[in-house]
């Protein structure tokens, strides 16, 4: 896996990129990008796989206009166009859930499929969130998992000078796109069905930061909507059951 | 020196083992710790005391704002301000401060501070805050956005008191076709804007512009923090061109003065210890939310704040006198350290804070007398 850097309309962000074949582009969640993660070299055995870091996150150029979540969408669509894509592979967690959505509803020319780990972007009225932005470290790691092994990991793994500062940075610019309205756009789910490709949802069954209920309004609104829920799994099924939740993937990116 | 009696109206019968249950004593405290009977009588209570402080002869009497806390009980201190001015003659009224980006129509604050100056005939001084990070919470506005929304709205009101109405408003965050004042302030050109803060450079450097020269308080500071804040303002205006006023920098802090250091320490220590410990304190999730503050301030502020907040263990009345966070002593030692820190900036300032934490009414009427007849008079001539 290669650390590189992408240019778009003189904005540069970080980027990993591995693999060879069809390109798939998976869009990082609140937390930022993730480093070479076993979930990537997975995917990458089959397809070109790009992994960009949002403008604001980490090193990435973090230019005043990025102001929300339509921003970053319309961004990634000049990052489509630039590439000159043909029929990419979406794929996005959390945040970069609702960011490929984003993109999605506006046009999906350029995408092959959408591949959806519990996406962010909606609201169920009466199924609350969890506050990650009130959480202390420790909720973070035990709300974010539903094996204990990966939150005392990630409470044991002190962070070095610098990667406080990109955690700090990270947190910055997550709050910047998601704190109000909290971790979603009122109008999206109105715009759903302008989803033209297929769409695989995934969600840990155990999720406490966006509640398992939520995979139901995509599958309400969504076209051609595949939902598909693991056992013993929290928030970040690409971590937390990687092999398996790679494997899910690629089985419905291969179909299409 | 001038003298502001401050208040923040704590709810003191706060249950303090229910209130260690929680993380935070604001936002997320359940409100069925609130009981409405006592609550009135705190109310009762503490606008007796800032009543009080005119008779005692203090310049200035001052109230704040803080949302769902028990810290404070003035979601809407301009509500309390017009009791006040119903209640006094001829000392100013200072709100301080009004948080700017929490609201979504800052024309109207423009009305309500105007509204008072007219009530009071002149007596108001308008403080401008963002609120502190809880208040994002709170709220649920985006930090992100407070620091333009503040300037955005300060822009705003300015122009709302001076400009000539009805004129047009065009901003990023606030538009508006219609901006005409009815009433316009009473004083000329517009109250005098303070601003409260716990320091922040950029803060700092906006208030002292030659444009503003806006009075900045330090707020609830360790000693050598209000020294370094002070001083930077005036390095700020001399940058500017400028020797700042002694009446452009203030001090807001917690005082307790008795006859003897013995008896104010004794008399004083549950209450300041609860202010900074059980009232006061907060995680830093919760303190400093994203983009609250600018993200270098952010990174030198996470290491060299010692005074306010997300501390590990509770700080005691000793640690609070030693730091000069707070002032508790007898007469001369209250002198003392004011004097002190006066000789080191120049302020001219005082916002004392005289009611802190569970203070009962008798020993803080008791500080105010004391602090007024043994404090204040040598404190003028200086």
């Amino acid at each position: 896996m290669q650390e590189a850097s992408l240019t778009t309309r003189e904005l540069t962000v970080r980027l990993f990129r591995a693999g060879r074949g069809r390109m798939l582009i998976f869009l990082h969640g609140a937390a930022g990008l993730p480093g070479r993660i076993p979930f990537f070299e997975q995917l990458s055995t089959k397809y070109e796989v790009l992994a960009p870091e949002h403008p604001g996150f980490g090193t990435s150029a973090n230019p005043a206009w990025i102001r929300n979540v339509a921003d970053v969408a319309m961004y990634y669509l000049d990052v489509l166009d630039s590439l000159n894509a043909q029929k990419v592979h979406l794929v996005g967690n959390s945040l970069g859930g609702w960011i490929a959505a984003e993109v999605a509803v506006r046009n999906c020319a350029r995408l092959a499929s959408l591949s959806l780990i519990a996406p962010a972007g909606v609201r169920v009225k009466g199924v609350p969130m969890g506050d990650n932005f009130i959480w202390s470290p420790q909720e973070s790691a035990q709300n974010l998992f539903y094996d204990r092994s990966f939150s005392e990991r990630m409470l044991e793994q002190a962070p070095s000078e610098k990667e406080a500062e990109i955690q700090l940075i990270n947190r910055f610019a997550a709050a910047r796109l998601g704190w109000e309205p909290r971790w979603f756009n009122p109008a999206l789910e109105r715009w759903l069905h302008r989803i033209e490709v297929p769409t695989l949802v995934l969600w840990g069954d155990n999720d406490k930061f966006l509640p398992r209920q939520y995979a139901e309004v995509w599958q309400k609104n969504v076209p051609q909507v595949t939902v598909d829920v693991i056992p013993q799994c929290g928030h970040l099924p690409h971590v937390e059951k990687a092999e398996l939740t790679a494997r899910k993937i690629l089985a419905f990116v291969d179909r299409h | 020196m001038e003298f502001i009696f401050f208040h923040l109206m704590p709810y003191r019968p706060l249950d303090m083992a229910e209130r260690a249950k929680q993380r935070s004593a604001w936002v997320v405290l359940p409100n069925r710790l609130y009981d409405p009977q006592r609550g009135a009588d705190e109310y009762e209570s503490y606008i007796g005391q800032l009543a009080y402080a005119e008779e005692l002869g203090f310049d200035v009497i001052s109230v704040n704002e803080h949302h769902q806390t028990a810290y404070g009980m003035m979601p809407a201190p301009n509500l309390i301000a017009a009791a006040l001015i119903q209640r006094t003659k001829r000392v100013k009224i200072a709100i301080l401060g009004r948080a700017l980006p929490l609201v979504n129509n800052p024309v109207w604050i423009a009305e309500e501070f105007s509204m008072l100056d007219n009530l009071s005939r002149g007596r108001i001084i308008a403080g401008f805050v963002r609120g502190i990070g809880t208040e994002y919470h709170a709220t649920g506005l985006n930090p992100a956005f407070s620091q333009e929304r503040f300037q955005e709205a300060h822009d705003l009101i300015v122009a709302a008191w001076t400009r000539p109405g009805p004129f047009e408003f065009e901003g990023e965050h606030y538009n508006f076709r219609y901006v005409n004042l009815w009433p316009r302030p009473y004083q000329s050109p517009h109250p005098p804007i303070w601003i409260p803060s716990q320091g922040s450079s950029e803060t700092i450097r906006w208030a002292s512009h030659p444009a503003r020269k806006y009075p900045f308080l330090i707020t609830f500071s360790a000693q050598e923090l209000v020294v370094r804040y002070l001083e930077m303002y005036r390095e700020e205006a001399r940058k500017h061109g400028y020797e700042a006023d002694g009446n452009q920098l203030g001090w807001a802090v917690p005082i307790y003065v008795a006859d003897s250091d013995e008896r104010a320490r004794a008399e004083a220590a549950k209450a300041i210890e609860s202010l900074f410990n059980d009232y006061l304190n907060n995680p830093w999730e919760m303190l400093l939310p994203p983009g609250y503050m600018s993200l270098s301030s952010m990174q030198r502020t996470m290491k060299v704040r010692k005074s306010l907040g997300t501390q590990a263990r509770r700080q005691t009345i000793d640690d609070l006198t030693a730091s000069g966070t707070a002032i508790i002593g007898s007469p001369k030692t209250v002198r003392e350290r004011i004097e002190r820190v006066r000789e080191a900036t120049g302020f001219n300032r005082l916002v004392a804070m005289l009611q802190f934490g569970v203070l009962p009414d008798e020993l803080t009427r008791r500080n105010m007398e004391m602090f007024a007849a043994e404090v204040m008079p040598h404190l003028r001539r200086g």
